[in-house]
């Protein structure tokens, strides 16, 4: 049955303040830690795909690798309307940097049957790279569609519209391949109560490096290509002068005159 | 000599800004080798500006179609020099730029470090993370380690160089490839671009409607010679083009000058602001987080106040 996966992950809180561990690592244990909200984008055009081509019979399956917790945003995708779900959970994973990160996705993905298209945020909210999907692309040799506001399905043939600050392209692709959303894509639509309800007793395809054919010394911090060596808080802003009244405009003048702004 | 490879940004006939900066960032680390991706005669043109800039060599990676493929042309041409001669290669940051780095980071088993504000000749980096509150420093490893670099970061010092053209013919497009069955450049203002203006005008939803943009942002923009850029959430309800979004899903700025019109200061916008060196604000409501890291404050209704500080600019000229 041909499969539609989207790569979900489980992050801080997207619009909170993050922070970094004594080991320089990101802190994912003192914040709440959700969906990625661009992973919302990404399920809501994997289950547009399915649903606009019925006659293609596409499932999909949200994917995520994670420590325990992150089950949770599978379950968010599950509620959505994912048909299945698959958490690559293995204490040796963490602190991969985006290679060992892809290169575990890549070997989770051969295990699960005839993966067609590959939905992903086309950037995470905490690594903030937006380099993932691409190599993806270069470890499964095929296309990769990324930065798309919309996406079309037609036979076997994708279609997308790329914006970046350069402009606006159409692309095209065969099929399989893989496909990166901006936060410019079609809203996410709600989970309704019955979504939430059978994702909650879903079971979830758990599988660990071995299930995946990776070794440790390909995966974790300590086989990562980069490190971070040291890190240093910015001091916070202090807010300034609040004014109010008539002669504001004037006094906001005064101020970026005597800043040598005027 | 060391080498460094950089990837020219340009637009067939023009150099974009980031260019200068990236050949001046890449200098610790050795001698410059500009690489020009297009279609023939490309680098051609471009070349003695690149020579003015500072690139020892210009390497022509051209062919026919390298406008009809998307992002691998760059990534061949790139992977190609480094198999040949390892040595670390600098990109501009950006969703683009982020692509070629990681897919050259998969072929050259080398890491990759994105978004960096400095590369030192020691080839470790430094970047500003979190929304810019956080500095760290950073090492990568492998042959070809790959850097992007974030417009704007570093001050562009052009030292001229000899600039010698090489060839390097592209492969062939293959099934991995995206076709592009069409192109509309993003169309240029004649504001300064968002990412390096020393002068931002941000609208938020305080602003109202397209008319507060084009009334009270754009206005005070021009009387200022600065750029406009806008919150998330003006530019979902479509006051704003996206393009000039600012934030953690945007454009990051680092402006002298940044004056937020309707902004409330959520996170997803201030992650990418809050190292203006002034801030100054207008918002109706006098608890909207932003109050806390402006440097001048004002708690009152941007129809009334932007209209008279404009006319308080102008009289000042």
């Amino acid at each position: 049955m041909p499969t539609i996966v989207a790569l979900v992950k489980h992050v801080p809180d997207t619009w909170s303040a993050k922070t970094l561990e004594a080991d320089n690592t990101l802190d994912r244990v003192s914040v709440d830690s959700v969906i990625d909200e661009i992973n919302e984008y990404a399920m809501e055009q994997a289950l547009k795909l399915r649903d606009d081509n019925p006659g293609a019979g596409l499932r999909v399956v949200a994917l995520t690798m994670g420590p325990a917790g992150a089950d949770e945003a599978l379950r968010k995708a599950l509620a959505m309307g994912a048909d299945d779900a698959v958490h690559v959970l293995d204490e040796a994973l963490a602190g991969s940097d985006v290679l060992g990160t892809t290169w575990a996705l890549t070997n989770a993905l051969n295990t699960i049957e005839d993966v067609q298209i590959i939905v992903a945020g086309n950037s995470s909210s905490d690594g903030a790279m937006g380099a993932l999907p691409g190599i993806l692309a270069e470890y499964r040799q095929v296309p990769a569609l990324t930065n798309v506001r919309s996406v079309t399905l037609d036979g076997q043939t994708l279609t997308a519209v790329r914006e970046t600050a350069e402009g606006r392209h159409e692309l095209a692709a065969q099929l399989p391949a893989i496909v990166s959303v901006t936060d410019k894509a079609d809203k996410p639509r709600f989970p309704n109560f019955k979504g939430l309800m059978a994702a909650k007793k879903h079971e979830i395809t758990v599988v660990d490096l071995t299930a995946i054919g990776v070794s440790p010394e390909q995966v974790g911090l300590a086989h990562s290509a980069t490190a971070v060596t040291a890190a240093t808080e910015r001091p916070a802003r202090a807010g300034g002068d609040v004014i109010r009244g008539e002669d504001a405009a004037t006094k906001v003048a005064d101020f970026l005159a005597a800043e040598k702004f005027l | 000599m060391s080498t460094v490879y950089v990837l020219v940004e340009h637009d067939g006939t023009d150099l974009n800004a980031t260019t200068a900066e990236l050949i001046t960032a890449a200098r610790p680390l050795g001698e410059v080798t500009a690489v020009v991706v297009g279609t023939p005669g490309t680098a051609q043109g471009l070349a003695p500006r690149l020579a003015e800039a500072g690139a020892a060599t210009v390497v022509a990676a051209e062919a026919a179609d390298a406008d009809t493929r998307l992002i691998l042309p760059a990534v061949d041409a790139l992977s190609m020099l480094a198999a040949a001669d390892p040595a670390p290669i600098l990109v501009t940051a950006g969703p683009t730029g982020n692509e070629i780095a990681g897919r050259l980071a998969a072929r050259l088993a080398s890491g990759v470090l994105c978004d960096v504000v400095s590369v030192n000749a020691d080839r470790t980096a430094e970047q500003s993370v979190f929304g810019d509150t956080v500095q760290v420093s950073a090492a990568v490893g492998g042959a070809s380690p790959i850097y992007t670099v974030r417009p704007g970061a570093v001050e562009a010092a052009p030292i001229a160089a000899a600039g010698t053209l090489t060839q390097l013919p592209l492969p062939e497009a293959t099934a991995k490839d995206v076709r592009v069955t069409g192109f509309t450049p993003a169309e240029r203002g004649d504001r300064p671009d968002l990412a390096q203006a020393k002068v931002v005008i941000a609208g938020g939803r305080g602003l109202g409607s397209r008319e507060g943009f084009t009334e009270l942002a754009e206005k005070l923009a021009d009387a200022l010679g600065g750029a406009v850029g806008a919150t998330r959430d003006a530019v979902d309800l479509d006051w704003y083009d996206g393009n000039y979004q600012i934030g953690q899903t945007g454009v990051t700025v680092s402006p002298d000058l940044y004056i937020g019109l309707g902004v409330s200061g959520a996170i997803q916008h201030t992650s990418g602001m809050q190292t203006a060196k002034k801030i100054v604000v207008v918002n109706n409501d006098e608890d909207a987080p932003i109050f806390q890291i402006a440097d001048l404050g004002v708690v009152g209704d941007v129809a009334d106040v932007v209209p008279a500080l404009i006319t308080e600019i102008e009289s000042r000229k």
